[in-house]
């Protein structure tokens, strides 16, 4: 939902960022508002998963140049935890496997860490295993997932439920969803699509990442944007990623190959 | 295997002196030990198993024995469980009524038992068995009667000095015994630990020992186990803190066919040493071996696991597999693992395998996107590692909250 008097909760201004010595990202810019969902696709290789993880901020990625603020806040100066404590989320592309730690005791730590920093009384076993059994609906999952080892074990489709998961006890403002629907099926991807518009409401936003247009059939976006080398190339509505659906990606090329032409 | 000279005369000699005469059931025992080790000398780093694992700590031991008692609290036994409280010099089973189904063994049947699994295993001439058998001076007895099950805590606290404990147990046709044990250091000693069980067929062993250390304390312990076939062993030990800890597993499955788990879990830190040398040997078809080491290096401590699994040609269809896991936590500690597979049958299956590896920076991360704090996410990881050697520990094992003590011994 547009709004343009809703407050900005993401500000990414020019952002620059590399893993070890390859500049990835190259000047991104855009701006989020309370109640939206954007929508980032692109090519592998086009940046788009370094700026999620740019944003949660993993530490194999270098800032050099440009600002995020969040809530009027620079985001960059925050640790990764310091971050999601504040309401930024990264639903991973691949949810890493814990082999040891148990899946509801991660949550539990997760939620009370986010709770203590909105300054809302931790929970305890008993008080947490109400809220995570009513949360469970959002993704319809299986309550015996909660007594296995974080990810473990768990198919494609479980753990990126597993991810919403954690998305609904946390209660993100900025929730950054990183190729979701990769190696979901028609079914998996109906439920955790229904869990992303479950949980969107007028006071957050939604960041999606995708490669495909199926996504956004079941998760309406109100901006879509085209990543390409590092950058923005395209800003548009839902009608955008339609038309990345029909022509495929080559337009991008040739665009690109234009702006370097005026460059040079 | 060359003398340690120093050591020797340091430690070994005047301790020796300092013995009562051999005396009691055990009398021709310590005759055998202290003439082994007036000629043995203290094993050095020049013997290929003990190459990495220094001794001169034993040079800084009192010599003189003081008891102790473990000094933190200990949940209830468990339910239907026997508890002893066992320190090596006094009776454990003194006034004690043995639940149905455990016996101690009569003067004949110890005569016959001990030290058969010591041979059978091929360890009886260690120096640290031979260090027990000269100065225990009382044997733990007991036998598990046919389909009973037991259900066994031992509990010791290793005072100042040396402590030699000697336990035998004999598990009759389908006996099974659950048995936990802890050894918690209380002063600066030396804990010296020899344990011989026979498994008849189709009995059950379920043995988690649980020892924490301190940085200037020791634990020399020998686990001999003799599997007759369809028997079941799973032995899981876990030792944190010591000074110095060496750990030798020895498994025969005297015709094959029987089953054994092997789960160790070490943790080192400051300028500890824990060495575990393992074995288990297929005297007959059709065993099986399933093993997992696993091993915490912090500070500069030193951490050794050689894992031997030997498949002569009459072990056709063995299926073993064995491996060996570290968690370095600093890049001054010190990790030395090896498996050392002597297989010469030709239709078996056995699988190792070692890694060795810092926390991983993905997980970590996993845990910090989720709002849990640098510092805690390690200690969870940490926790994770050690919980899958934890878990196979008997229930009484268990509820010694092994796991708070680690990561203290870590602290």
């Amino acid at each position: 939902m547009i709004r343009p008097d809703a407050p900005v909760l993401l500000e990414i201004r020019d952002l620059h960022a590399r893993v070890e010595d390859k500049a990835i990202l190259k000047g991104v810019n855009l701006t989020i508002r309370a109640g939206e969902i954007h929508a980032v696709m692109g090519r592998n290789g086009s940046g788009k998963s370094t700026l999620s993880k740019v944003l949660a901020g993993h530490p194999a990625y270098t800032v050099t140049g440009g600002s995020v603020t969040y809530r009027g806040d620079n985001l960059l100066e925050l640790d990764p935890e310091q971050r999601a404590r504040i309401g930024v989320f990264l639903g991973f592309q691949y949810p890493v496997e814990i082999p040891g730690v148990s899946n509801l005791e991660f949550l539990r730590v997760a939620t009370n860490a986010r709770r203590t920093e909105q300054g809302h009384e931790e929970l305890d076993t008993f008080a947490f295993e109400d809220l995570v059994r009513e949360r469970l609906k959002v993704v319809q999952m299986d309550p015996a997932f909660l007594d296995r080892s974080v990810n473990e074990g768990f198919s494609g489709g479980e753990k990126k439920r597993n991810e919403i998961l954690q998305m609904a006890l946390l209660e993100p403002l900025v929730a950054i969803l990183d190729e979701t629907d990769s190696g979901l099926d028609i079914d998996a991807l109906r439920i955790v699509a229904g869990g992303v518009n479950q949980l969107a409401n007028a006071d957050n936003a939604t960041l999606l990442i995708t490669h495909y247009q199926r996504l956004l059939d079941a998760i309406t976006p109100d901006y879509v944007h085209v990543m390409a080398a590092g950058r923005i190339l395209r800003t548009g509505g839902k009608e955008l990623a339609l038309e990345l659906e029909q022509r495929g990606y080559d337009w991008v090329d040739q665009e690109l190959a234009a702006l370097a032409a005026e460059v040079a | 295997m060359v003398a340690s000279t120093s050591t020797r005369q340091l430690w070994v000699e005047p301790w020796l002196a300092a013995l009562p005469a051999p005396a009691g059931e055990l009398g021709p025992v310590q005759q055998r030990g202290r003439a082994a080790l007036a000629r043995t000398p203290l094993p050095a780093a020049r013997a290929e198993e003990w190459r990495f694992t220094d001794l001169s700590l034993l040079a800084q031991l009192p010599v003189a024995s003081v008891a102790a008692a473990v000094e933190r609290p200990l949940p209830a036994p468990q339910p239907g469980a026997l508890r002893l409280h066992w320190n090596g010099r006094e009776d454990p089973l003194q006034g004690v009524e043995l639940p149905a189904g455990l016996q101690a063994l009569t003067p004949t049947d110890l005569a016959q038992g001990l030290g058969h699994t010591l041979a059978a295993t091929g360890c009886e001439q260690h120096w640290p068995v031979e260090l027990n058998q000269a100065c225990a001076e009382r044997v733990l007895a007991l036998r598990v009667a046919s389909r009973q099950r037991v259900n066994l805590e031992l509990i010791s606290a290793a005072g100042e000095g040396l402590q030699p404990l000697r336990l035998l147990l004999l598990l009759e046709e389908k006996a099974e015994l659950d048995l936990s044990q802890l050894v918690s250091a209380e002063a600066a000693g030396l804990h010296s630990l020899v344990v011989e069980v026979h498994l008849a067929r189709s009995a059950r062993l379920q043995h988690g020992l649980v020892a924490f250390g301190r940085s200037d304390a020791a634990l020399l312990a020998h686990l001999a186990i003799e599997q007759e076939p369809e028997s079941q062993v799973s032995l899981s030990q876990v030792v944190a803190g010591w000074g110095l800890a060496r750990l030798e597993p020895r498994v025969v499955q005297v015709d094959g066919g029987a089953h054994t788990i092997l789960r160790g879990l070490q943790v080192v830190d400051g300028q500890q040493i824990a060495d575990t040398h393992s074995q288990l040997e297929f005297r007959g078809p059709e065993g099986q071996l399933d093993q997992l080491h696993k091993a915490v290096a912090a500070g500069q401590g030193r951490s050794v696991f050689n894992g031997a699994v030997r498949v002569p040609r009459e072990a056709q269809r063995t299926n073993a597999a064995q491996l060996s896991r570290t968690l370095l936590l600093s890049d001054r500690a010190r990790i030395d693992t090896k498996p050392e597979l002597e297989i010469v049958a030709d239709d078996v299956k056995c699988a190792h395998g070692a890694t060795v590896s810092s926390l991983q920076t993905d997980e970590l991360f996993y845990l910090q996107s989720r709002g849990i704090g640098a510092d805690q996410a390690a200690g969870l990881l940490q926790r994770a590692f050690c919980e899958e050697v934890l878990r196979d520990l008997p229930a009484a094992a268990r509820a010694w909250c092994p796991l708070e003590r680690l990561l203290e011994a870590r602290a």
